[in-house]
C-alpha cells in the first residue's frame, strides 16, 4: 500500500490577517506557519493504516523552500519520504495538476477537507478527476478491507458510509483520528529521510487574486441589561424581523 | 453561451440554497446577456424553478442518479452543458456541491472558485468575492479562463421569486455507473441541519455540562433554530460533533447567531463571524465575543436563556 499525503502549509489559526502592496498580497511577516490541521489528520491516519497493513507514506507539498520545516515535521511524525514541488502555489487547479503529475504510482491520495488559508476544498476533487480516480470527500473514518476503502463521510444533515476500489482520493474531516505529535526519535530520524525537490510543470493559470479586503467590521455592540433580557427578543422580532 | 445551475433536492424538495443559486445564476445571466438552464437529478421538488429565475429546466431521469456520486453527477451536468452550450456553472456549496464543482471544472477545463459570497463583477475582468483565511478576509478573484465554475456559500444570496414558470424537460443522459458504492446513510431526522439554518442558538463551556443543554434546545425549538456548540463542547462529547462550528468545524452564515457561554476565541469566530446578527450572553464583560457582537448581555446564561425562551413563547403565542 503506497499512500501519497498532500500537505499544505498555512498561517497558524490565531494569525491576525493583514495585507501589503495595496491589499494585493498576504502579509507573511511575523506570521507563524503550521501544517494544515486537516492534513495533520490525514497524515496520521495514513500512518496508522500502513503500520497495520504495511506500505509507505509519501508526503507532497507544493511550496517554496520555506515550507521545508513543516515537511520535516511530517517526516518526524513517521512519513517514509517527501516530495516538494518547488513552486509558489497559484490556485487549486495549479496545485492539483502538480499533485496529479506525481500521484500515478500510488494506491491512495489523501488530502485535507480544505486548507485553512485558501479554504478552497478544491484540490481533492481536482486531483481525483485529473487522474480519473473515485473521490471520497470529507471522510470522518477511513478503513481498508479486502483491498477496498470503506469510509464514513459527512453529508448535509448526516453521515454516509461509502466503499471504493483502489486507487482513489480521500479528503480528511475532523474526527478521523487524533493528530500524532512527533517524538524525539522521529525528529532525529526525519533528518536523514529523503526530501526530493522536483520542478513544477507549468499548467493552468486560470484565476488570480486581484485584491484582499477585511470583512466589514461590526458597527459596535448594543448592550442590554440582564434584568431586561426579554428586550433582546423584542428587538430581534420587531426591529431585526428575524422571526 | 448559457449559465448552468445545479438544482439539488433532498427529501423531495429543492434545497433553499439551490434556489439562491438559481436567482444568482439569473442575475449573472442578465449581466452577461444570456439565459439560464437549471439541471436537477434524482428526485424533484414541488417548486417551479422558473419562479426563481430558471429559463429552462432539465430533469435527468437516469437510474444511476438515484443516489449521490460526485462523478456521475458531474458527468451529467457536463454532458448537458456541452449539449446546450453552457459555459458558466453555478453550484451551491453544500456537501454534495463541494464534491461536484471541482470535477466539473476539470471536465470543462474551467476556472474554479469556491466560497463565493457575492454576485460576480462582469464589466472588464470577470471577478468574484470569496472568503479566505477562514472568513477572516475576503479575496477578489479574477477568472481568466473562458469557462467558469462558481461555488456559492449558502445564505449569501437573496432568493427572488418574480420569474415566470417553466415546464420541465425530462432527459436520459446515459451517465456511466457510479465509481463508489453507498453502503449506508444516516440522517438526523426532525432536526434543522445546521448548514441550512437561518437561525442558530449555540453554547459553549459556560453551560457547564451536557445536562444543561435543554435550555439551548428549548430556545432553539421555540425559535425554529438549529443548535450549535464550541469545539471543547463537542470534544468533551456534551454535544455531537456535527454541531461544532468554527475554524475546524462547520462554517455557518445564518441570519441570527445566539452564543451563550462562549468566549469568542478567534478560531470560533472564524466559523460564525459572518452571521448577520450576533447576540452574545456571557458572565464576563471582557469576553472577546462582545467585540464581534451586535447585541450583548452580560449575565448568567442559566438565568438569561429561560427568560429569552419565555419571551419568545409570548411573542410567538406558543
Ligand atoms: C487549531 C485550533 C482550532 C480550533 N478550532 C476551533 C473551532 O473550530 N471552534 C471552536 O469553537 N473553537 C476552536 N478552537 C478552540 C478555541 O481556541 C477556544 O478554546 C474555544 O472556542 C473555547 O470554547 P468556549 O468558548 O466554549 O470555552 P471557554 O473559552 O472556556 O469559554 C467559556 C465562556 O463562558 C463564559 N461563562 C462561564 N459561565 C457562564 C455562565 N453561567 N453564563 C454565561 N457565560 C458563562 C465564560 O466567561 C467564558 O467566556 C480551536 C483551537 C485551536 C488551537
Ligand atoms: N500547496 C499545497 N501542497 C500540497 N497539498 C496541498 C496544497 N494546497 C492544498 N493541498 C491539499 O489539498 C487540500 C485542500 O486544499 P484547498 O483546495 O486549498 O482547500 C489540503 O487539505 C491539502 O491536503
Amino acid at each position: 500500500m503506497k499512500i501519497l499525503v498532500c500537505v499544505s502549509v498555512v498561517p497558524d489559526t490565531t494569525t491576525k490577517i493583514t495585507f501589503t502592496d495595496n491589499d494585493t498580497v498576504f502579509n507573511r511577516s511575523g506570521v507563524q506557519f503550521i501544517m494544515n490541521p486537516y492534513d495533520e489528520l490525514s497524515l496520521t491516519r495514513a500512518l496508522e493504516l500502513t503500520e497495520t497493513t504495511g506500505g509507505s507514506v509519501t508526503v507532497i507539498t507544493i511550496g517554496e523552500a520555506d515550507t521545508d520545516p513543516i515537511i520535516r515535521k511530517a517526516l518526524a511524525m513517521g512519513a517514509t519520504d517527501a516530495i516538494r514541488v518547488d513552486a509558489s502555489p497559484k490556485d487549486g487547479m495549479y496545485v492539483a495538476a502538480q499533485i496529479a503529475e506525481q500521484a500515478k504510482e500510488y494506491d491512495l491520495v489523501f488530502t485535507g477537507r480544505e486548507s485553512i488559508d485558501y479554504n478552497g476544498g478544491q484540490v481533492q476533487g481536482l486531483v481525483a478527476e485529473m487522474l480519473q480516480w473515485p473521490l471520497i470527500n470529507v471522510a470522518t473514518q477511513i478503513d481498508l478491507e479486502n483491498n477496498e476503502v470503506v469510509a464514513s463521510r459527512d453529508i448535509d444533515g448526516g453521515r454516509e458510509v461509502v466503499k471504493s476500489s483502489l486507487p482513489c482520493v480521500i479528503s480528511a474531516q475532523k474526527d478521523l483520528c487524533e493528530p500524532r505529535i512527533p517524538n524525539m526519535r522521529g525528529i532525529m530520524m526525519a533528518r536523514s529521510k529523503p526530501l526530493n525537490v522536483v520542478a513544477a510543470t507549468d499548467k493552468y493559470d486560470y484565476t488570480k487574486v486581484s485584491k484582499y479586503e477585511l470583512p466589514p467590521a461590526k458597527s459596535g455592540v448594543k448592550m442590554i441589561d440582564a434584568e431586561n433580557a426579554e428586550q433582546l427578543i423584542d428587538i430581534l422580532h420587531n426591529e431585526e424581523k428575524l422571526f | 453561451m448559457a449559465v448552468i445551475i445545479y438544482a439539488e433536492s433532498d427529501n423531495n424538495t429543492y434545497k433553499k440554497s439551490s434556489l439562491e443559486a438559481i436567482t444568482y445564476g439569473k442575475d449573472l445571466a442578465n449581466k452577461l446577456g444570456t439565459s439560464t438552464i437549471a439541471i436537477s437529478m434524482g428526485t424533484v421538488g414541488p417548486q417551479n424553478l422558473g419562479t426563481y429565475g430558471a429559463d429552462v429546466h432539465i430533469h435527468c431521469t437516469d437510474n444511476s442518479l438515484s443516489s449521490f456520486n460526485p462523478q456521475t453527477f458531474a458527468n451529467t451536468i457536463s454532458t448537458l452543458a456541452n449539449n446546450n452550450s453552457g459555459d458558466v456553472f453555478v453550484i451551491s456549496q453544500t456537501y454534495n456541491g463541494k464534491s461536484i464543482a471541482p470535477l466539473l471544472a476539470v471536465k470543462q477545463d474551467a476556472a474554479l472558485v469556491t466560497g463565493i459570497v457575492d454576485i460576480a463583477e462582469t464589466e472588464g475582468a470577470f471577478t468574484v468575492k470569496k472568503t479566505a483565511f477562514s472568513s477572516k478576509a475576503i479575496a477578489h478573484v479574477e477568472l481568466t479562463a473562458n469557462k467558469k465554475v462558481l461555488s456559492i456559500i449558502p445564505n449569501s444570496y437573496k432568493i427572488e421569486e418574480n420569474g415566470t414558470e417553466v415546464s420541465t424537460t425530462e432527459q436520459q443522459v446515459g451517465s456511466a455507473s457510479a465509481n463508489t458504492t453507498i453502503v449506508s446513510t444516516h440522517k438526523e431526522t426532525g432536526k434543522i441541519p445546521l448548514t441550512e439554518a437561518e437561525l442558530v442558538v449555540s453554547a459553549g463551556r459556560g453551560l457547564k455540562g451536557a445536562e444543561n443543554w435543554h435550555m439551548v434546545e428549548d430556545l432553539a425549538n421555540a425559535l425554529g433554530a438549529a443548535t450549535a456548540c464550541s469545539k471543547p463542547v463537542s470534544d468533551m462529547e456534551w454535544r455531537p460533533h456535527s454541531e461544532h462550528v468554527g475554524q475546524t468545524g462547520i462554517t455557518i452564515k445564518p441570519n441570527l447567531y445566539i452564543a451563550a457561554g462562549i468566549s469568542g476565541a478567534i478560531q470560533h469566530l472564524a466559523g460564525v463571524g459572518s452571521s448577520k446578527v450576533i447576540c452574545v450572553i456571557n458572565t464576563d464583560p471582557e469576553a472577546p465575543f462582545f467585540k464581534a457582537a451586535d447585541y450583548g448581555i452580560v449575565g448568567d446564561a442559566f438565568e438569561v436563556l429561560p427568560r429569552l425562551l419565555k419571551r419568545v413563547k409570548e411573542v410567538k403565542g406558543i
